[in-house]
């Protein structure tokens, strides 16, 4: 069981998280969109969305930091673990928090704003459990970690060398394995996360328009041969009043 | 001297009688499909009122358009592009549907399928976002002929601007009475801008300016849905499309414009107001153009940027960056250049918010006239009208904070050349030797005056769309001749991919018509509908082919109930 869960399928996530942002790429450029709502509604989404993503992404440096950047080498910077584990304790908890009431009131705004709700497709519902659930047990582990004090679980030599070996290609089961378990199902949650990963909106997070600070404001482009005349069609385009606009009994 | 070409339009307002048919058929030609409801890529707005969507020109509140920073640097008015970034999450001046309108549709169903009754039924009107009962109390055109303006007139940030001037103080305030009202139509439709702010937003970079006739295009594919753009354009000619998650605009239906067809705005309108043609630029002097320190020149410095196509040192230079002969002769005998920069009568809209709109507005002399008229003066006497023209402030007010950053002296100008030319033409019509002093008063010349009166009153088909095809030396590439062979799978090739109706590559369009007509020209039943009570299992009868009577185009027999 531990062979498969810490050796077989993280490579089968990757898989699906590399071959599935490829072929997506490739096949569906025009579904490649935040698909926001803001159009919809915007009170609670000025509060929310920013809450949300301001707090994943230091989560996700947070992440960065705990998993890739070995223990010795902070410890060669003279931080200690003590130091570290508080440190990582007290911002990762504050950014888990912040990162999940943005995303509660963005659920809640889901559900309970009529367009908003009637545009979420089932794709979105299963990403939003996988999502939830990820930063709840997320915050779980910090949670434990926090009640044991001294005592807590250094994931950093556990989770850490586990997840390095696994990019390593020879993955270290027997560390992983010795882990808490809240540490076991919050990564297999967040690997399911990211094997899905490709096939939600959650794509947009790839293509953060970073290079937009350095480009230049005027975009001049060349009218290609095959805008010429008679054109490929666009898919996705159809009639006033889609199903989904369905009137309802 | 880096020339470029670029698609232009120049409306003439005096004609316009508001009548949308350019809306009307723009909406079924580019936005009647789902995502798009609330959209119109052309609009008509009685002015004054509030346009669509509602205030959008006060720019203090929706921060589109350009300013200069304190050195004199272009600046997008909603901030730099870090601050950009940061409100990226939740936009932080977006306009909300209510500031367009809900679409709606109407329940047409309850009137032939509701039960025999003393009641006459009714069609209620129905959310085309929600698909609940909703209540119409606004639309794309709602105050269309000055309706409400009694009430609501001072929302119009002109109007509003206007009363609050300095320079207004001692006069009368706009009032909205009927006999004092003036008022006249706006069509809009994206401005194909030079310097474009919405493009300049895009965090993406998927809207582009085409190298070869100017033409601003959405690129579908590489726009991700960050709405900047929408912030960013001050005429709010950039619509999200709420069901694909992708920005929409007018394309100047460069498909048509392309085999040099016209607009379909164009060829629809009933008063043949619209003229299209080229413009040659100046590439490289926009940016300082448009980071024209004082508003009030920002006119001139526009006009500075065209240049003659007659003039051999912009052909020599034309011909080196690669603009093609046949395209010269269209650049030579563009109506939209002699409106423009020969003639001067034609004024681009709100100057002042620096992207250089390449849609060009004829001011309306009209307004002018019936107040003349209905005062029972001679509204074609040149000195009945040049008076007026100066004593009618309130006009001239208006059109000048609309098309010339405030500066009347050119609003005067373009309204004593209109007022020139229906007096000078009266005398010729009317049989009589026509007076050379009244050109002159207008500095122009009898002949020039003519020829400008031939493109504006006569204005023939082919004077007014001068439209030079686009080079298609790769035909052979194109996907009806090529690529078409490569599906011969059937209609099963367009359905929809597995993400839903937005994914999937495109079917394209020659074969789906082909398949679509195939199928109809040999099947036996019609297109199948789904179960009763959907608004998609209504017929539409404009789809429906004959053949048969497809289910939903008659009411339900309910079984023994039945009268």
């Amino acid at each position: 069981m531990s062979t498969f869960l810490w050796g077989v399928l993280p490579y089968l996530c990757i898989a699906s998280l590399v071959g599935g942002t490829v072929w997506r790429y490739r096949y569906d450029k025009f579904g490649w969109t935040t698909r926001s709502s803001q159009l919809y509604e915007s009170r609670l989404l000025r509060i929310g969305s920013p809450l949300f993503h301001f707090g994943i992404l230091l989560v996700f440096v947070g992440h960065v930091g705990g998993l890739v950047i070995p223990e010795q080498w902070t410890e060669a910077v003279g931080v200690s673990e003590g130091l570290y584990h508080f440190n990582a304790l007290l911002f990762g908890g504050l950014a888990g928090v912040c990162t999940l009431a943005g995303i509660l009131i963005l659920v809640y705004r889901r559900r309970t704003t009529g367009p908003v709700f009637m545009a979420t497709t089932k794709n979105d519902k299963l990403m939003y459990v996988l999502l939830v659930g990820a930063i709840v047990l997320g915050l779980w582990t910090t949670l434990v970690s926090v009640g044991a004090g001294s005592e807590a679980h250094n994931y950093r030599e556990t989770v850490s060398p586990w997840f390095r070996s696994v990019l390593l290609l020879s993955p270290d089961v027997t560390a992983m394995a010795a882990a808490p378990v809240q540490f076991h199902v919050h990564a297999i949650v967040g690997m399911l996360l990211f094997a899905l990963w490709p096939f939600t909106r959650l794509v947009h997070a790839f293509t953060a328009p970073l290079h937009y600070l350095f480009r230049p404001y005027i975009v001049y482009r060349s009218r290609d041969g095959r805008t010429s005349g008679n054109r490929s069609s666009r898919p996705g385009w159809s009639g006033v009043g889609t199903s989904d606009r369905d009137r309802r009994p | 001297m880096r020339v470029m070409a670029q698609m232009g339009m120049v409306m003439n307002l005096d004609k316009c009688i508001g009548c949308h048919t350019c809306s009307v058929t723009c909406k079924q030609a580019w936005t009647n499909r789902a995502g798009t409801e609330y959209v119109w890529f052309n609009n008509v707005e009685t002015r004054p009122g509030q346009g669509y969507p509602r205030r959008y020109e006060d720019q203090e509140t929706w921060k589109g358009g350009w300013t200069l920073t304190h050195r004199g640097s272009l600046k997008l008015k909603a901030g730099g592009r870090v601050q950009k970034l940061l409100g990226i999450f939740a936009s932080p001046v977006q306009p909300k549907l209510a500031d367009y309108y809900e679409p709606w549709t109407y329940d047409y169903q309850t009137l032939i399928e509701a039960p025999l009754g003393d009641d006459f039924p009714v069609a209620r009107p129905k959310s085309l976002i929600t698909g609940e009962n909703t209540k119409i109390t606004w639309s794309a055109n709602w105050d269309d002929n000055l309706g409400g303006a009694s009430e609501m007139g001072h929302l119009d940030p002109i109007v509003a601007k206007l009363n609050a001037s300095v320079r207004r103080e001692s006069e009368e305030k706009v009032r909205f009475e009927l006999e004092k009202t003036f008022m006249f139509y706006l069509p809009r439709i994206c401005e194909h801008c030079l310097n474009p702010s919405c493009m300049a937003s895009c965090p993406s970079g998927a809207i582009y300016k085409r190298e070869e006739d100017g033409i601003v295009l959405v690129d579908q594919d590489r726009c991700r849905g960050w709405r900047q753009c929408i912030t960013g354009c001050p005429y709010k000619k950039i619509y999200f499309n709420h069901k694909s998650g992708k920005a929409e605009k007018c394309t100047f239906c460069y498909p048509r414009v392309e085999v040099g067809l016209p607009t379909v705005c164009s060829e629809t309108c009933v008063g043949r107001l619209r003229y299209l043609g080229l413009f040659l630029y100046d590439a490289d002097r926009v940016t300082a153009a448009a980071a024209t320190p004082d508003e009030g020149d920002l006119y001139e410095a526009q006009l500075d940027l065209l240049l003659d196509p007659s003039d051999p040192e912009v052909v020599a230079a034309a011909r080196r960056d690669g603009i093609p002969d046949d395209w010269m002769d269209a650049a030579r005998r563009s109506p939209v250049y002699a409106l423009a920069k020969t003639y001067r009568v034609a004024l681009p809209l709100h100057p002042e918010y620096r992207t250089m709109p390449m849609v060009w507005y004829v001011p309306p002399l009209s307004p002018i006239v019936d107040v003349l008229s209905s005062q029972g003066h001679d509204a074609e006497d040149r000195t009945v009208l040049f008076g007026a023209i100066e004593a009618l402030r309130i006009p001239v007010d208006y059109l000048a904070e609309l098309f010339t950053a405030g500066r009347t002296d050119i609003i005067t100008g373009v309204l004593q050349k209109l007022a020139a030319m229906r007096a000078y033409m009266r005398d010729v019509s009317l049989g009589r030797d026509g007076d050379p002093a009244i050109p002159e008063a207008v500095g122009m010349s009898e002949e020039s005056l003519y020829e400008m009166y031939r493109l504006m009153a006569i204005a023939k088909y082919a004077d007014r769309y001068v439209i030079p095809t686009a080079h298609v030396e790769r035909a052979h590439e194109l996907e009806e001749i090529g690529c078409s062979l490569d599906f011969d799978e059937g209609p099963g090739m367009y359905e929809s991919g597995p993400f839903g109706e937005a994914s999937g590559r495109p079917a394209p369009v020659a074969v789906e018509t082909f398949n679509a007509l195939k199928q109809r020209q040999t099947s036996d039943t019609a297109m199948a509908t789904t179960e009763s009570g959907s608004l998609t299992g209504r017929v539409n009868l404009l789809n429906w082919d004959g053949n048969g009577a497809p289910p939903g185009l008659f009411p339900g027999r309910s079984d023994g109930d039945s009268p």
